[in-house]
């Protein structure tokens, strides 16, 4: 399971994140909703690794592994993928090749034998009809001219193939119509397992609709404020965050 | 996709370790005491036994450079040179006439090429690549020299070329690059001891990829090789050029000179990968190269192409161009510069249109790490016969660290008003979020810098024959260790 313990995170010198305790057991998809500027995004790039942000205390454990003692692609190798708000654009750099770049160092890191470009390729295909992604797709640049709907289609293509065990997704959902946040919310279902944590980072309840998740957090201020099943996600939406800090009061 | 394709193993490669070249060949040399006087002169070219109206061209050649000075506009900064302290002329000891066959070639000289990748044996075998190798200032194997003559085609060191051919170097030598032309040109064409020829005759298309590798062996010795390629109407020939040159404490100084000439409706592609020694990680040592490239489209619908790879020496100083006189004559140059620890680079083309209907594309990636200094300079001349012509220049640069620089010196001039030129110059970083994405992904950091810089260069790599490609991905790999983190 994910285990995160007062972790308290800054950048420039600010404090973001005060103090967050959060367990995902295994097989669980969590939701993580709060305001803007609520610390959602720090929270999940800190748990990938980003080294913008200064971990003033506390501990974040992933199946037993101390993952601030990790680097971004040790995380990855012991399972951790973030699918990306805003995914970047690597001109030139054809966007499998970057996958099976990946892949394969994952698979290295995990004593696995590399998998060659025609398996690769058969995987590759699957998944990427599944996701409605054409073939020409693959073999442009890594999100170079995608559509902000492309691009966040690309990064659950990307979950698919790479598998990983905590799946964190930030903001998936911004960016993509009724039609396309469907195919993402079946890609995202498909990949519910009981060996897999999904931690989904949202503004919104909308998502929450096609991916239905087993709890919800809400993040206000650098801490967790109030956590409950599917229904507080609709309260929220209902009710607003300043009913949340109502409930609990201030900071 | 490309994914899918599985490249075969090049026989050579430059890219082994941090700098695998860096080793040095013990072998006997016969070296010239350094200094540069008419006499020097006298005694290179009766070594070589050369004719009459060669050694006055070297003698004429001497007395414009001692009227010239050394440019100064380059973005370059190095102490001044001592042009009396080089040794003009170095050659591996041998007996007899020179070597008829590897055979007779000194086995050090073959395990030389060998470390360095270029086992000229196999190369015999291996798909088609001739290899005119020079070690020093002497030629010492021709490969595939049989089959270029059956179609034709004459590839051998230029030495050899004044002796067998004096017809052909009488009428091309110094008719693109005259002897007054620049200070380093100037000494080249008084002290050049050898280097390539080639002639495509009429309608003949090359049946392979012609290669020569340099290298600079001897300490204290100026390397001055002088090409010159011919390709006749309708010919066609593709030619690959690789340099590499032992470490040393002390600077060495390299000034080529390359001459094109493409003829009615003939095709030059001029491929490079540099390499030469760049220094060490203080600056110490490496390779001036100070070099005069240029093509000249003598004929109508003619097309030259320049590709190069520049990753080593100390000090680059180039400036590959085309003269675009024939008319729909078109003239391309794509460039990979990097420039890492303290090397510097000034480098770019030029682009001189005269011909009716001409094209130019110009296509430059500089990459600058550590305290690398590199600068594009590029010039775009339309003169006033140029009707029509056009030209499209696209100059990025790539910085990685923040104590290097990239500076970009586009000069243009245009005197036909029927003209049309598009430039385009980028300049970004190695971005944090762009090295994030690929180690979340898994790769790690050093892939993930590889990954960055190799599609950055894209568009060149893409115009560099396949086996060159593969090691041009390689040289970058293996020049950027450590320049991130």
């Amino acid at each position: 399971m994910l285990k995160i313990e007062n972790l308290h995170v800054a950048a420039d010198g600010k404090e973001i994140l005060s103090g967050i305790d959060l367990e995902i057991p295994l097989g669980e998809v969590h939701a993580i909703m709060g305001p803007n500027g609520s610390g959602k995004s720090t929270l999940a790039n800190v748990i990938a690794g980003r080294e913008d942000y200064t971990v003033v205390e506390g501990s974040v454990r992933w199946r037993g592994d101390d993952l601030l003692a990790m680097t971004a692609e040790e995380r990855a190798w012991a399972g951790v993928f973030l699918a990306f708000q805003y995914p970047i654009e690597i001109p030139g750099v054809n966007n499998v090749y970057l996958l099976k770049a990946g892949l394969n160092a994952k698979r290295r890191a995990q004593g696995l034998t590399e998998l060659d470009a025609m398996d690769f390729m058969a995987l590759v295909r699957e998944q990427a009809s599944r996701i409605g992604l054409e073939e020409d797709f693959l073999a442009r640049g890594v999100n170079e001219g995608f559509s902000g709907g492309e691009k966040k289609r690309n990064e659950i293509f990307q979950m698919t193939v790479l598998e990983p065990s905590l799946a964190i997704l930030d903001e998936t959902d911004s960016g993509l119509d009724i039609d396309a946040l469907r195919v993402v919310a079946e890609g995202v279902n498909r990949l519910r397992d009981p060996e897999r944590s999904i931690v989904m980072v949202t503004h919104y309840q909308r998502l929450l609709d096609h991916i239905v998740p087993d709890v919800v957090h809400v993040l206000i201020d650098g801490r967790i404020r109030m956590s409950g099943d599917k229904t507080l996600a609709h309260e929220l939406e209902e009710r607003g965050y300043d009913w949340v800090k109502a409930e609990v009061g201030g900071a | 996709m490309s994914e899918a394709v599985k490249l075969k193993p090049t026989p050579r490669s430059f890219a082994a370790t941090q700098y695998a070249a860096g080793f040095v060949t013990e072998i006997e040399q016969e070296t010239l005491p350094p200094g540069l006087n008419e006499d020097v002169i006298r005694r290179i070219s009766a070594m070589k036994g050369e004719p009459e109206w060669l050694l006055d061209w070297r003698l004429e050649a001497y007395r414009h450079w001692r009227t010239k000075r050394e440019p100064r506009w380059s973005m370059v900064r190095y102490p001044p040179i001592d042009y009396q302290a080089i040794s003009y002329y170095s050659t591996p000891r041998r007996k007899g006439d020179g070597p008829k066959s590897l055979d007779e070639v000194d086995p050090k000289l073959l395990e030389t090429y060998e470390k360095l990748g270029i086992p000229l044996r196999e190369q015999e075998m291996l798909a088609g690549v001739a290899v005119d190798a020079v070690f020093d200032s002497v030629s010492v194997a021709t490969t595939f020299k049989e089959k270029l003559k059956e179609a034709g085609v004459i590839f051998c060191s230029i030495s050899e070329a004044v002796r067998d051919h004096p017809d052909l170097v009488r009428q091309y030598l110094g008719s693109v690059v005259p002897i007054t032309d620049n200070f380093y040109a100037a000494l080249n064409s008084a002290v050049f001891t050898d280097g390539s020829f080639v002639y495509v005759p009429k309608g003949v298309r090359c049946p392979m990829e012609l290669s020569t590798y340099f290298r600079i062996n001897a300490s204290n010795t100026g390397q001055f090789e002088r090409t010159l390629i011919i390709a006749d109407d309708d010919a066609y020939v593709s030619y690959l050029e690789g340099c590499t040159a032992p470490s040393r404490d002390e600077n060495q100084l390299h000034a080529a000179v390359v001459e094109l000439i493409a003829l009615n409706h003939a095709r030059i592609k001029y491929s490079t990968v540099q390499n030469w020694y760049p220094g060490d990680e203080n600056g110490v040592g490496g390779i001036y190269n100070f070099v005069t490239k240029r093509g000249d489209c003598r004929g109508v619908g003619a097309k030259i192409s320049w590709t190069q790879v520049e990753t080593g020496s100390a000090i680059t100083w180039k400036y590959p161009s085309c003269i675009l006189r024939g008319d729909d004559s078109v003239g391309e140059f794509y460039s990979v510069a990097l420039t890492k620890n303290y090397q510097q680079a000034d480098t770019g083309t030029k682009m001189v249109h005269l011909g009716r209907n001409t094209h130019s594309t110009i296509v430059s990636k500089g990459i600058s790490a550590g305290h690398g200094c590199q600068s594009y300079r590029g010039l775009v001349r339309m003169a006033k016969s140029a009707e029509n012509a056009r030209n499209h220049s696209q100059c990025d640069s790539l910085l990685i660290g923040d104590r290097c620089s990239a500076h970009t010196f586009p000069y243009v001039e245009i005197k036909n008003p029927t003209a049309t030129m598009e430039h385009e110059a980028s300049t970004s970083k190695i971005g944090e979020d762009q090295l994030f994405y690929c180690r979340q992904r898994g790769i790690p950091e050093e892939d993930a810098v590889n990954l960055i810089v190799n599609g950055f260069c894209k568009d060149v790599f893409n115009e560099l024959p396949m086996e060159f490609a593969v090691e041009a991905n390689r040289l970058l790999a293996v020049s950027l260790e450590g320049a991130v983190g």
